[in-house]
């Protein structure tokens, strides 16, 4: 066999700590080693065909790389290596980068490190098979998880190129945050005025499957062949039926029995409602918690006015089950809130700003639902305690955010401009009002973005504060708040009718549970984490799964719209060919050896290992083995380390390639 | 029950009544004290803003009398003493090189942990209810704001004890005398006592604020848990008088003497009488039941 050796300096991100002409030099007499040459970009256009003219003209059989991380360039080389006429499974990388030049500073330890890492490369590919990619067919249909903005853009994306859509919502309206807000920065128009639109168009599209008030459940399969389980949570209304009239929410005698969270809770609504009038579907929800027919089986008022008999109290949740080739999540973010935190919780909480005790010491999205002409003061300026008019606001940000002794180490990005919105929208109304903002520093990148937080200071008059709060307290109807002018170096007092903390944008709270659930990995904050940082902002980990809006990370609405499109044309990237081809990476199990543990199945966890029967030519069954359906299986590996007979093997990482690579050492 | 028991200097000079009232009532609910033997300075004021490794060596010679005389828990009622001793504990634990060094100062080996408690938590050790089962006198009269200042409940990750920013513990004792509680917003404020010696000005106007404020929401009494916020807000109301002639004497007690009269003992058993401003509760009474 022979065996080429590529050395890579990859500029001086190998070559700075690695010294590659050694490691070429040193690596030409390991035996079977045709040829062992080194370069400063082995990926650059000559570098490749360096590797092809050597295949070549040297007639080698397979070849090692020592370069950066097979995620980078491992695709790069197989192509250079098919395109020379052999196999790209007889193609090994040694990582030199991340796992040698980058981690070390000793030019001679790193070297030799680079030796020992291109020798065991050569062990292993001596003993690689050659391997055909599988292909798998592609159902093209998407799953889109959240119906905010971000989920309505990316299902509209989608479905206008004509590919079918299923967008999973789990409150009973789609609109997300953004239907709560008043305006918009910073172009100051009417946030449900953009929006409606937008979510009319999704109910109306025949493409788009639309299931309101329903959760997924379950994920199963790979990409281009998932199959969801949803489940569609019990309305206790007929959907088909339902006109939308609204007489059973206007007749529904428990008037205020329940804090309306649409209103983030400065409102009531009854137990049957619908969040907001608007609303898409215009379909009522009955909140069983509150519902007097299931406390004591009596009222039915709602039964009664009804003339559509849509009202149904004995149904029950429904799980659907969706077959599709996509998944754009698109679950959004939720509010940092201000009350006391358990003792067990790793964030403290302000308990300077009283742990939510004060009445008028609200969040931003409690801003904007009073500041919204929907919203329970019907736009006008009244705070929640007294109804009065406030005369001077106090704006609090950072609360939660830039903050690791009591809530999170990030900025959430879009608080300098909404709070500069929501003092401007104040100014507007109430002329003689005082509006103060405290700040760390001012984050207003983006387009017209800074002009508008001038435009707020200057022509509007807002008193921005560089400085922290330390205090907030109540006295005869005023809040006391205590801070600092860092600028001048003095304390200040403001006292304040209202207070707005501009509160960190945080996961959703089951937002950890739902990427367990679908298999794509997370930060420490529960936010999902993206595949790379820079090139592959939208793509999860996980081959098929895309991500969109503020699920990501704190995003305002531009941004969490572009990002819907690009992860609705990630989705119609895959759905460009009938067939996807997969790394022929899988397990495979030798039926001759396996015991039927099973405990290959049980380790497995993409639920890739099935049971299978071995039969007598009588077709009597003699015993039960394992085997692996090569389209769910992913490569892990799991189960070839289970294994206690040793008898399942991954193709392209089978035990006689690893023990030679270790043994080689 | 045994419990360790260090003083701290203040109890033996400015805070003697703070002493007498804590060894009274302690001993009516049924607790015994085994004050360490030879008990030096905690290492608090001069030493920590001097020499950290002298009030770190200091402080866990307390703690390592107490280990010696087989204690597990130890109260340490001046909350400046009490949060010397848990922080250096806390260092001390944290750190093996801190650890070794004040080992070999002291010429010890630490093998236990002894538990340092402030005041309120020795009350939680004996049990709230005990006050209540004890009590002779329901202490109807008294509003009281509680005052918890700076170092009794900070730095909470540390004290691992109550909210640094809304703390409500002392309330909780303070409700099984029979007085009545109020909420007030400066429960946890400066007093000013660090600047005590150089800046009267500063504690002058700081410790008017806090007595202000309780006076606003209702309170006619203050109680403490600490020497130094005692002698701030009691002993400086003459000076305040002097700054602002419109300033009304306060009464502010020590926890234990609210307690201690609640359990029936009088003002002069438990040295109120030693207060710059003077406090009586029968005169209270009469007073209120006058008008």
């Amino acid at each position: 066999m022979k065996i080429g050796v590529f050395i890579c300096h990859c500029g001086e991100n190998i070559g700075r700590t690695v010294d590659c002409p050694r490691v070429a030099k040193a690596c030409e007499w390991l035996p079977g080693v045709e040829v062992s040459i080194d370069y400063k970009y082995m990926c650059s256009d000559p570098g490749q065909n360096m590797i092809k003219k050597e295949i070549i003209d040297k007639k080698l059989d397979a070849i090692v790389v020592g370069s950066c991380s097979p995620h980078m360039h491992e695709k790069t080389f197989r192509k250079a290596a098919v395109a020379a006429g052999i196999n790209p499974f007889l193609v090994e990388i040694a990582n030199l980068r991340e796992h040698c030049s980058w981690v070390h500073d000793d030019i001679e330890l790193a070297t030799d490190k680079a030796i020992d890492l291109v020798r065991m490369s050569v062990e292993k590919v001596k003993r690689n098979q050659p391997l055909t990619t599988i292909e798998v067919p592609v159902t093209k249909r998407t799953l889109v998880i959240g119906g905010g903005i971000a989920g309505i853009q990316a299902a509209l994306d989608v479905a206008n190129a004509g590919y079918e859509v299923v967008l999973v919502e789990k409150e009973p309206s789609i609109g997300g945050h953004m239907s709560q807000l008043s305006e918009t920065f910073p172009t100051l128009d009417c946030s449900q005025c953009i929006l409606t639109p937008r979510m009319v168009e999704v109910y109306q599209h025949p493409k788009i499957k639309l299931m309101t008030y329903s959760e997924v459940e379950k994920v199963d399969g790979f990409i281009g062949n998932f199959t969801v389980t949803i489940r569609k949570k019990a309305r206790h209304i007929d959907e088909e039926k339902c006109t939308g009239c609204g007489l059973c929410i206007t007749k529904c005698p428990t008037k205020k029995k329940a804090y309306n969270s649409f209103e983030e809770n400065l409102a009531f609504r009854p137990a049957v409602y619908v969040p907001f009038p608007q609303a898409v579907p215009n379909i009522p929800v009955i909140d069983e918690t509150v519902c007097m027919y299931y406390k004591n089986g009596k009222c039915g008022v709602c039964v009664k006015v009804c003339g559509r008999e849509a009202i149904m109290f004995d149904q029950q949740d429904k799980l659907v089950t969706e077959e599709v080739g996509a998944i754009i999540m698109a679950t959004g973010y939720k509010l940092y809130n201000i009350d006391k935190k358990p003792d067990d919780s790793i964030y403290k909480g302000y308990g300077e700003y009283g742990y939510g005790k004060y009445k008028d010491v609200i969040d931003g999205l409690q801003f904007e639902r009073i500041a919204s002409a929907s919203g329970p003061t019907e736009g006008e300026f009244k705070r929640p305690s007294d109804g009065k008019e406030p005369k001077k606001i106090v704006f609090i940000q950072c609360v939660g955010s830039r903050d690791e002794s009591k809530g999170f180490s990030y900025c959430s990005k879009i608080c300098c401009m909404y709070t500069a919105k929501h003092a401007m929208l104040y100014k507007h109304k109430v002329h003689d009002g005082e509006a103060y903002v405290f700040y760390m520093d001012i984050r207003s990148g983006g387009k017209m973005y800074d002009e508008f937080v001038r435009r707020a200071i200057e022509e509007d008059g807002v008193k921005y504060i560089r400085g922290r709060v330390s205090k907030i307290t109540e006295e005869d109807g005023k809040y006391i708040v205590k801070g600092e002018d860092t600028l001048s170096g003095m304390p200040i007092t403001i006292d304040a009718d209202m207070v707005v903390l501009a509160t960190a944008m945080i996961a959703q709270p089951d937002a950890s549970e739902l990427a367990q659930t679908i298999g794509i990995p997370y930060d420490k904050h529960g936010f999902f984490n993206e595949a790379h940082p820079k090139l592959r902002p939208i793509e999860s980990t996980t081959g098929g799964v895309f991500l969109a809006g503020a699920c990501q990370s704190p995003k305002d609405i531009p941004e969490s719209v572009a990002m819907a499109s690009a992860a609705a044309a990630k989705a119609m990237v895959l759905f460009g060919s009938d067939m996807l081809e997969r790394e022929p990476v899988v397990a495979k199990v030798n039926a001759d050896l396996c015991a039927g543990c099973f405990y290959c199945k049980k380790v497995c966890p993409y639920s890739a290992v099935e049971v299978r029967e071995v039969k007598t030519r009588d077709g009597i069954v003699i015993k039960e083995i394992a085997y692996v359906n090569e389209g769910l299986c992913q490569g892990c590996g799991t189960c070839t380390a289970t294994c206690p007979s040793k008898s399942i093997e991954l193709a392209g990482f089978n035990n006689e390639e690893i023990f030679a690579q270790i043994a080689a050492l | 029950m045994k419990v360790g028991y260090f003083p701290g200097c203040s109890q033996t000079g400015t805070a003697k009544e703070y002493d007498t009232s804590l060894r009274k009532v302690v001993e009516k609910l049924g607790t015994s004290f085994d004050e360490l033997k030879d008990w030096s300075c905690c290492g608090a004021t001069s030493a920590h803003v001097t020499n950290h490794q002298l009030s770190n060596a200091l402080a866990m010679r307390n703690i390592m009398i107490a280990e010696q005389q087989g204690l597990d828990e130890m109260v340490a009622p001046c909350a400046a003493c009490y949060n010397r001793l848990v922080l250096s504990q806390h260092e001390t634990n944290k750190h093996p090189e801190v650890k070794a060094k004040v080992e070999s100062i002291l010429e010890t080996k630490f093998t236990k942990e002894v538990k340092v408690m402030n005041l309120l938590e020795l009350f939680m050790k004996i049990g709230l209810e005990k006050i209540k089962e004890n009590r002779k006198v329901e202490l109807k009269e008294l509003k009281v704001a509680c005052y918890y200042g700076c170092l009794l409940v900070r730095p909470s990750e540390i004290t691992k004890f109550d909210d640094s920013e809304q703390p409500e513990s002392m309330e909780k004792v303070v409700e099984m005398t029979g007085a009545k509680t109020v909420d007030w917003n400066s429960k946890v404020e400066c007093c000013g006592a660090a600047h005590s010696i150089a800046r009267r000005d500063i504690v002058l106007d700081l410790s008017q604020k806090i007595l202000d404020d309780a006076k606003k929401h209702g309170a006619n009494v203050m109680v403490v848990a600490c020497p130094m916020c005692h002698t701030n807000l009691d002993m400086r109301q003459t000076a305040m008088r002097h700054v602002n002639p419109e300033h009304q004497d306060f009464p502010v007690l020590y926890l234990t003497e609210l307690i201690g009269l609640a359990l029936g003992m009088d003002e002069k058993e438990l040295g109120i009488n030693l207060h710059t401003i003077k406090f009586n509760y029968n005169e209270l009474v009469a007073e209120k039941a006058a008008v």
